[in-house]
């Protein structure tokens, strides 16, 4: 899986405010298709791979994959 | 189909005002519109609202009468269309449908938003509602987060660079500042733009447009009957509405918005005319790059290559096509629901000659693009001196 494109969020609505500055990611899965989830750890950038690290309440978390 | 005018504008300034409520927004600009087209209420066959959020912003639903009924309209229907922040223009498209067919006579369109009265993060909230909130919003995105995502692809596929960002929002701060009507009216540098705070990173709040209040309305009739009513009538040379995949993650390549690029095309069809013969044009620069992105879809700068367009000085008031003589929603302001109908103030305005210090050397054939969402929605409309 790698990432398609990315940011850092740094004015967040309401329900995250307490968790930002974080990274979004949209990331293009090995089927092919692409979701919207966060980034765990290191931040990444375009075409980095990541791994899918969890699922929290219906939002994957994605790492970047250790070389 | 009969070809449609615009017969009278009204707008109110666009700015943070604590002191006055959604209606009584609405209601001068709408009442600015009756007069400047010197039309009476009871002449008017229908009303069409464009407003995004009214209910969550200020707690008020059902507005197309609510406000109706301030302007003196009485019995005729009145309809709020609601596309994001594409609201007003999809009014506006509506409202010409329903003239050009015959339905109607004359209609009065309208578009107001009240934003001010929440804070920040739940205006982010109440703006993230209008992109997918089960799956990108759910994330932790705002429309910011999408729209940096959008130029991060964008830099990373054609060397678009910050500076490039950054001259489209320099561009637009300077022709706001010449706009009495404008949001902030501050001339800003590039070093500027490049330093200011993050929102979502690349963009900085110098990318963004602005949380305002305001309204905008606009006459229309038949172009037949036009001249019963204004020495001035501007022609409604086409006006498309077009839709796309909702979310940013569904979208193949999000370096450009189909909706928009489907919407030109049936437009540049309709009006009989090509990207090179527009002489002027009032994009949605929601975002700078959102800005870039639409000088491509619309034909205007090469695929890829709109930052570069923009920074070569094509878009300035001087330029080959100027973009956003108004200020833009980057300056002039964004009160979401109103500014579809705001453009066609704007464009309609620079085509009579009446735009003051704003005037453009060649004004006679106008393009407005309106975008909702994460480009969802889209209309364009090009306007030409009858």
């Amino acid at each position: 899986m790698k990432v398609y494109t990315e940011t850092v969020v740094y004015s967040a609505p309401e329900a995250y405010v307490n968790e930002a500055p974080y990274q979004i990611v949209i990331v293009i899965q090995d089927d092919g298709s692409r979701v919207t989830g966060r980034v765990l750890g290191d931040r990444v950038a375009i075409d980095d791979q990541v791994d899918l690290i969890e699922t929290r309440n219906g939002v994957p978390y994605f790492s970047k994959r250790n070389q | 189909m009969r070809p449609v005018a615009v017969i009278g504008l009204g707008k109110t300034p666009f700015g943070a005002f604590p002191d006055r409520d959604l209606r009584s927004l609405a209601v001068e600009a709408g009442r600015k519109c009756l007069e400047n087209g010197q039309v009476r209420p009871s002449q008017v066959e229908a009303f069409y609202l464009g407003n995004f959020a009214g209910p969550a912003f200020v707690g008020q639903n059902h507005l197309a009468p609510f406000i109706g009924q301030g302007l003196g309209f009485e019995g005729i229907p009145a309809t709020r269309f609601e596309a994001a922040c594409a609201s007003g223009g999809t009014a506006f498209f509506h409202a010409w449908a329903a003239v050009a067919a015959g339905i109607y006579d004359l209609v009065l369109v309208a578009g107001v938003e009240k934003m001010t009265s929440q804070a920040t993060p739940r205006v982010a909230e109440i703006l993230a509602s209008a992109g997918d909130v089960a799956g990108e919003m759910k994330a932790g995105a705002t429309f910011p987060a999408l729209f940096a995502m959008i130029a991060r692809r964008h830099m990373h596929d054609f060397g678009t660079r910050r500076e490039d960002l950054a001259a489209v929002a320099v561009k637009n701060h300077a022709n706001g500042a010449r706009n009495p009507y404008a949001h902030m009216r501050k001339v800003i540098t590039i070093p500027q733009a490049l330093a200011g705070k993050p929102v979502a990173d690349p963009l900085t709040v110098y990318d963004c447009s602005l949380v305002s209040d305001g309204a905008a309305a606009v006459l229309l009739a038949p172009l037949e009957r036009a001249s019963e009513f204004t020495a001035r009538p501007v022609r409604i040379a086409a006006v498309a509405q077009t839709s796309d995949r909702f979310a940013l993650d569904q979208k193949e390549d999000i370096n450009t918005f189909p909706a928009v690029r489907r919407a030109a095309e049936q437009a540049y069809k309709m009006a009989g005319v090509g990207p090179r013969d527009i002489e002027f044009a009032e994009l949605h620069d929601c975002f700078t790059i959102a800005e870039i992105v639409a000088l491509e879809d619309l034909g205007f700068a090469p695929r890829g290559q709109g930052g570069r367009y923009t920074s070569e000085g094509c878009t300035l008031p001087s330029g080959s096509l100027p973009v956003n003589a108004s200020g833009g929603l980057k300056a002039k302001g964004h009160p979401v629901g109103a500014t579809g109908v705001g453009q066609i103030c704007d464009l309609a305005l620079q085509i009579r000659g009446e735009a003051g210090e704003m005037q453009l050397p060649r004004h006679e054939l106008g393009l407005a693009e309106n975008l909702g969402g994460s480009g969802a929605s889209a209309v364009v409309t090009i306007l030409r001196a009858a």
